[in-house]
């Protein structure tokens, strides 16, 4: 069974996804439950437009981007291994500095 | 003979007359404008604790005065706060002004920059007589404008290490109206050190954010970004745009905490981040970490402490100011000058110019010759390429000329995005072409061959 999610970008990150902010996304079926560590992984492969160092460094988001999992700072849910469940919505908001 | 004497000294009257006008004209306008930063006479130290308001302040503060979270007793609390803004810009300047009005005891300003035309769209108290002046000068000379029961203190310097924790010591809260990440650090720690409640703005294109650092058990910048970003992912308003509304609504958010935080109210941004997105009318508050045990100043163990503040331009690998640096990514012997390339299109030599810039500045200027339009993103794309080599082959067919002689030629605005334009198509374009770009872009264009021209 496919995972629907939705996935989000603010800040800026959008302008890595082809300037989308809203993504409606079906995670394909696999057999272990869908962690933000594999979320990344699919995103990089399937999702990222262009310069995937800005979005990606390592296994987890570049500094500077802070990960929301249904409008709560992803630290306080386990951060790349939290287990993601049907209809999350995963927020990616680059941080400004602008004044 | 006479008579033409007498007229022309009666001219000569008229025009010393409107001479004499002008700078009586002149005068009244310096005179203003030296009331308005507030140089004529500096103001009586009002900052202390009073027990009582005057009558003055009660009817001046009425309808604040009527509501009861505030009261007689929260007037009072906020005539003893004394905030700090840091940043004269988009944030602070709403922010100081309402600061004002609502009769804070005391404000700093600090900021280093004088007032630029293309600052008054969003920096809403810096007037066009103001350009060139002092930030700092302006943002107190329109409160104290507004107010003169505050006391208002202009900190014209560069903010950092040196300074930083001297300055934040002398105010109870701090507002974070900076507009560039190595300040942003600096302060978080200044802060932390200082033990002040931080509440940070900030505001890019149609997006701000705002949240209350280092209060009652929440977070503090560092521990939301113990690492700071990439040079590369930082856009600054000068290169992404800003509305000037956008900052104008955080900005006036910052007051408004300070203002709770002030009259001892509880904060609504305390582990909370507010997303606000202007172009889908959205705000957002989301729920953020606590204080992080590991962090290095807020944390169990720290490792920034008083005496300590680090070299914040080497940590963030970016300068302490939203001013744009002039790169050097190319060799000059692939790097034309504007003089050159005037020089191509006066003699009509074949080439092909690519600018770089973004399709919606294209609309504001472009250079007085055909050119594409491939913004630095998409340049080394498939279609990108096959566009320029088509480009490439019509011309060297039309002038009879080796495709080998006929450069391409990148521009952007100010000469660092075509350098690395140049870049990669060096690596993307094949056939031995020629590639260079135009050293300091539209900017030397319009300051070394077309003065008329526009820049931005």
């Amino acid at each position: 069974m496919p995972l629907p999610i939705c996935i989000e970008f603010g800040g800026g990150a959008e302008l890595l996804f082809g300037k989308v902010k809203t993504h409606e996304v079906n995670l394909p079926d696999k057999e272990a439950s869908w962690t933000i560590k594999d979320l990344l992984t699919w995103m990089k492969d399937n999702m990222l437009k262009e310069r995937p160092e800005l979005f990606i460094q390592g296994e987890t988001v570049r500094p500077g981007i802070l990960v929301l999992v249904n409008d709560a700072d992803w630290e306080l849910m386990g951060e790349l291994a939290y287990n993601i469940q049907e209809n999350d919505r995963i927020v990616f908001i680059s941080t400004l500095h602008g004044g | 003979m006479k008579m033409s004497a007498c007229q022309r000294s009666l001219d000569d009257i008229l025009a010393e007359i409107h001479k004499k006008e002008l700078e009586i004209q002149l005068l009244k306008e310096e005179l203003q404008l030296s009331d308005d930063i507030g140089c004529t006479n500096p103001p009586p130290t009002l900052f202390q604790h009073k027990e009582r308001l005057t009558n003055a302040e009660i009817s001046r503060y009425s309808r604040q005065l009527i509501l009861p979270e505030i009261g007689v007793k929260g007037q009072l609390l906020l005539g003893k706060t004394a905030i700090l803004i840091v940043g004269a810009g988009g944030l602070g300047c709403p922010a100081a002004i309402y600061l004002a009005a609502v009769g804070i005891g005391k404000i700093g300003i600090v900021d280093y920059d004088e007032v630029e035309l293309s600052n008054l769209h969003r920096q809403i108290l810096h007037t066009e007589r103001k350009v060139g002046l002092a930030k700092c000068q302006s943002v107190v000379g329109a409160c104290r404008g507004l107010n003169s029961f505050v006391e208002c203190v202009p900190h014209h310097v560069q903010f950092d290490s040196s300074n930083a924790l001297d300055i934040v010591k002398q105010y109870d809260i701090v507002l974070d109206a900076s507009d560039n990440v190595a300040t942003r650090y600096l302060l978080n720690d200044a802060c932390v050190i200082a033990g002040k409640p931080l509440v940070s703005g900030s505001a890019l294109r149609f997006e701000g954010q705002l949240t209350v650092y280092n209060h009652e058990g929440g977070p503090c910048y560092r521990c939301l970004y113990p690492k700071p970003p990439p040079v590369e992912a930082v856009t600054n308003c000068s290169d992404g745009g800003v509305l000037g509304v956008v900052p104008g609504i955080i900005g006036s958010l910052q007051a408004l905490e300070a203002i709770k935080l002030a009259c001892k109210m509880e904060s609504s941004y305390s582990r909370k981040l507010l997303l606000f997105d202007a172009l889908d009318g959205r705000f957002t508050a989301i729920k953020l970490r606590g204080r992080q045990p590991s962090c290095p100043v807020c944390g169990d163990s720290p490792t920034i402490v008083r005496g300590s503040l680090v070299d914040y331009v080497q940590f963030c690998g970016a300068q302490a100011s939203d001013k744009d640096k002039a790169l050097t990514v190319l060799k000059q012997d692939e790097r034309i000058t504007v003089h050159d390339y005037k020089q191509y299109i006066e003699e009509r030599r074949p080439h092909v110019l690519v600018d770089v810039r973004e399709p919606v500045e294209m609309d504001i200027c472009r250079l007085p010759s055909p050119a594409i339009n491939i913004s630095l993103q998409n340049i080394d794309k498939k279609d990108s390429i096959l566009l320029i080599q088509q480009n490439l082959q019509e011309l060297s067919a039309r002038e009879n000329q080796d495709i080998r002689q006929v450069p391409v030629i990148c521009v952007c605005r100010r000469g660092n995005d075509s350098q690395l334009a140049v870049r990669k198509l060096q690596q993307a374009l094949e056939g031995g072409v020629p590639i260079c770009d135009i050293l300091g872009g539209l900017m030397s264009w319009a300051k070394h061959v077309d003065p008329s021209f526009p820049t931005y």
